[in-house]
């Protein structure tokens, strides 16, 4: 090929080229930066706080309770069980809709609060019933 | 010198490329991680004590016993709401999970020139056929639909459907459909235990799934009055067999070896 | 020597901005089908395949031709062919990509496309469809670079590559073949249950691809310095008029089963589409038209003395492509879902925003067939300099 010097031209444009390219590829990492609010504080229901604990130790369903779901879901519409003993014994119902939301009726206060923080939207709720509660 | 930089150009893109990958690659690994980081230390999974079980579920309707027109459309609104399935407005986006055809129709192949002047005019109820060897099945690209070895049921995962109606092409019973939008709209009264569908996947009878597990009959059995009956087909001393035995049944298009698990006595 | 593609002249940049524009319309109602659903198709319950699946069928044809060019050169060392088998190569990716946009915007939930790798499952056609259709498009672009790289540099192309090459032989009849699969394995769908229907995509395609060939090279000579050939265009014509000739043949070995054993679920459908069927029939017309295109192109490029006018010859090629197309893009789909399995004939006309979504994948086609023979024409005329 034509240019056999190791120049390399442009340098500043290159250069501008690849700063703009930094700052907007790393958008997330500055932008949650500067934004800075607290982590919210999901609301527990009545029957939430009578029954005491989750399906799970609190730590572990704040981190894997998608997961959580994931097993759920197969296991019903796919092994054809639906009920979950936990290490303490405890009996659930895996349901999305009729079991988490069972307790945590109060879906806008507690599973989005904290879902609007980290920007999730988890889609489940295009086909679950979020507010099996409340009459429509 | 050019040709190195060159090279290297070319690997780092590569290697860019396969960066821009990760977040997918995560997103999968969550997906796939239902074994990988075991939620709790010990837990189990069962089936509810009451729930009902068979080896292969079938069913018999008995046409004969349907009077009209009315206890058949009783029977398909029960399923239909309490399955959260939309009455749509365009016909072409039409989704049931249980209907009735005129005979001709749901026996095609079999119709006779002359048939009684009962059958030429009675409604057949149809829906899936919960068949032994199913089409569907083979052509899901994506194990979405599925028979559940433990009772013959074959299921939907809606959670997997990518939508690409292969099944729809293959079942030759037209009992699938699709959500060509979203189908909240069109749902008049939501039952709120069970949940809708959203667009782009596709539907159909699950035999009830979620009843038989807490030790209910099929929604459409139970409100049939006695003209369909549940049971196993594996079991020889079931109601179900019983009446197999003593009437003369149908399945439709049973030649194409699909194996019925409906029957119908006509 | 992708640069090659961005030095052009007003009209090259005129008719990409054309093709851009096309790809936005069609773009932007996409995004509409994304945020409503399939249903702003003409698509139903009855009829739940339609005019994108039909165009991703008769495109894997389009794409599985380009074997008709490299088979002759590579297995039967004939020369002539050796100027053309890259506009082959070349002309099966971007069909390929067209077909993978198809089978996307076809998706109700193309977010979850990734599941059949997640969940592969051997027994379904889809699956092997997928394979075989990356499989393909990867073989040729590697082969289609590295033979004109080759030639752009005055060397022949690394010996990998000819192994590649010959592995794409067999390669391009399987994806047709595959794709047969996907409808002729369907009980209950009497239309498509034959063990003809492979081979019948197979001649179509061997008719639509090459004939599309002809016409893309005689539009080359028009525009540009470099001549594929009046020999190599004649060689095309003939494969041409083989592949038409068979097609009609199997056609009419179809046509007799489905008539003579008189069998209703088999003979509904080609009643629908040549005759209509309980008082429908929008495509009847269509169905033969597309019957005529095909039997005056055999009349036209059998007898020598038409076939050698290239005037006649570029008429009777666009015959086959259009016969073959209202064939394949407009019979096939939904002659095989009308009637439907419980005998209901509900019609299925597509709707103004599936058609500019399908027009808007094939700008992407040609907008990828344009850029990639710009670089082949331009290493060809580089070369000869
Ligand atoms: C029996 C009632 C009950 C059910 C059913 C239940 N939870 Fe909980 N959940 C609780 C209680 C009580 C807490 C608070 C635990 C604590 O403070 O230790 C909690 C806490 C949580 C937390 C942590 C909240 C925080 O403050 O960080 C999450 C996340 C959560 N639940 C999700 C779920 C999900 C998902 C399901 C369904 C799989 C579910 N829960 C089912 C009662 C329940
Ligand atoms: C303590 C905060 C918190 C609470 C409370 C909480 N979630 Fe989440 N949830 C998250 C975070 C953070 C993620 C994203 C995790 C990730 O992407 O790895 C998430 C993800 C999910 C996902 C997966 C979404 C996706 O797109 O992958 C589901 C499903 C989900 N949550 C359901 C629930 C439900 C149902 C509740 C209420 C019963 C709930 N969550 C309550 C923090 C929370
Ligand atoms: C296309 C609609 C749809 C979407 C979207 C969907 N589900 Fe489901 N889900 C269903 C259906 C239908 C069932 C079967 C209900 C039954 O058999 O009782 C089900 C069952 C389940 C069950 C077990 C039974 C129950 O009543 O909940 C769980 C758990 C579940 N889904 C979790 C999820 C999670 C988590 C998500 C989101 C990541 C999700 N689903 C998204 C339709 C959907």
């Amino acid at each position: 090929m034509p240019n056999n010097n190791n120049k390399i031209y442009d340098k500043n444009k290159i250069v501008i080229g690849i700063v703009i390219f930094l700052i907007i590829s790393l958008f997330p990492i500055w932008y949650n930066h500067f934004k800075n609010v607290p982590a919210p504080d999901p609301l527990l229901t009545e029957k939430a706080k009578i029954a005491k604990e989750c399906v799970l130790p609190k730590v572990l369903m704040k981190t894997e309770h998608m997961q959580l779901l994931n097993s759920w879901r197969d296991s019903v519409v796919r092994d054809g069980k639906r009920l979950y003993t936990n290490s303490q014994g405890k009996v659930f119902d895996m349901s999305l809709s009729n079991g988490c939301l069972d307790c945590h009726s109060n879906k806008k206060d507690f599973c989005d609060r904290c879902h609007n923080y980290a920007s999730v939207r988890p889609y489940c709720f295009d086909c679950h019933i979020d507010n099996p509660k409340e009459k429509k | 010198m050019e040709e190195s930089r060159r090279s290297f150009l070319k690997i780092a893109g590569i290697a860019a490329f396969g960066l821009s990958a990760i977040p997918a690659i995560d997103i999968f690994a969550s997906e796939s991680s239902k074994k990988a980081p075991a939620p709790a230390p010990d837990f189990s999974l069962t089936e509810n004590s009451k729930a009902l079980s068979a080896k292969r579920w079938g069913m018999v309707i008995d046409t004969r016993k349907f009077k009209s027109e009315k206890d058949l459309e009783h029977i398909m609104s029960v399923c239909h709401s309490i399955h959260n399935v939309p009455n749509m407005t365009n016909k072409r986006h039409e989704i049931k999970w249980i209907w009735s055809e005129e005979y001709p129709h749901a026996f095609v192949g079999d119709e006779n020139e002359y048939l009684s002047e009962k059958l030429a005019h009675t409604p057949i109820i149809v829906l899936c056929n919960h068949c032994q060897n199913p089409p569907c099945v083979r052509a899901c690209p994506t194990q979405a639909t599925f028979k559940r070895q433990s009772d013959g049921i074959v299921m939907m995962d809606m959670h997997r459907c990518i939508g690409c109606r292969f099944c729809i092409a293959a079942c030759p019973y037209g009992a699938r459909s699709f959500n060509f939008r979203d189908p909240r709209p069109f749902i008049s009264k939501t039952n709120l235990e069970y949940p809708t569908r959203m667009k782009g996947v596709v539907e159909k009878c699950t035999f009830c799934v979620e009843r038989l597990a807490i030790g209910k009959i099929p929604a459409c059995v139970e409100a049939s009055n006695g003209a369909i009956i549940f049971g196993d087909l594996e079991n020889p001393d079931s109601e179900i067999r019983k009446l197999l035995k003593n009437n003369f049944t149908i399945r439709r298009k049973q030649h194409l070896g699909t194996g019925p698990s409906v029957y119908y006595i006509v | 020597m992708l640069e090659l593609a961005i030095k052009g002249s007003k009209k090259y940049y005129a008719w990409i901005v054309v093709l851009l524009v096309v790809i936005t319309m069609g773009f932007a109602t996409y995004l509409l089908q994304l945020s409503f659903g399939l249903g702003i198709t003409g698509l139903s319950r009855d009829v739940s395949w339609g005019f994108y699946i039909a165009q991703f069928t008769f495109l894997v044809g389009v794409a599985a031709s380009a074997v008709m060019v490299v088979l002759p050169y590579y297995l039967h060392h004939y020369k002539a062919f050796g100027r053309i088998t890259i506009l082959g190569e070349f002309l099966a990716v971007p069909s390929v990509i067209m077909c993978l946009l198809f089978i996307i915007v076809d998706m109700g939930q193309p977010m979850r496309a990734l599941n059949v790798i997640l969940h592969p499952t051997p027994n379904s056609v889809m699956f092997w469809d997928m394979i075989v259709l990356n499989g393909y498009l990867l073989l040729n672009i590697v082969i289609g670079w590295k033979v004109l790289e080759g030639e752009r540099n005055g060397v022949a192309p690394p010996s990998w590559v000819k192994f590649l090459i010959y592995v794409s032989i067999p390669w391009a009849v399987s994806i047709h073949t595959v794709t047969a699969f996907l409808y002729s394995g369907l009980p209950g769908r009497g239309f498509w249950l034959t063990a003809i229907l492979a081979p019948r995509f197979l001649s179509s395609a061997f008719a639509a691809g090459p004939s599309f060939l002809i016409l893309l090279a005689l539009l080359i000579r028009k525009v540009t310095n470099f001549d594929p050939g009046k020999e190599q265009i004649q060689s095309l014509a003939k494969i041409v008029t083989y592949g038409i000739i068979i097609n009609v043949f199997f056609f009419l070995c179809e046509v007799f089963v489905v008539f003579y054993s008189q069998i209703p679920e088999h003979m509904d459908h080609f009643k629908y589409l040549f005759f209509g069927l309980k008082g429908h029939g929008i495509l009847v017309p269509w169905m033969w038209t597309s019957f005529i295109l095909m039997i005056v192109a055999i009349i036209l490029l059998v007898n020598p003395v038409t076939r050698k006018n290239e005037f006649v010859l570029a008429v009777a090629c666009i015959a086959v492509f259009i016969g073959t197309w209202i064939d394949k893009g407009l019979g096939l789909i939904s002659g095989g879902f009308i009637p439907s399995p419980l005998h209901h004939v509900n019609e299925y006309i597509p709707t103004g925003q599936e058609l500019t979504i399908t027009i808007g994948i094939y700008a992407i086609g040609f907008l990828l067939i344009t850029v990639l023979y710009k670089i082949v024409v331009s290493v060809k005329e580089e070369v000869r300099a």
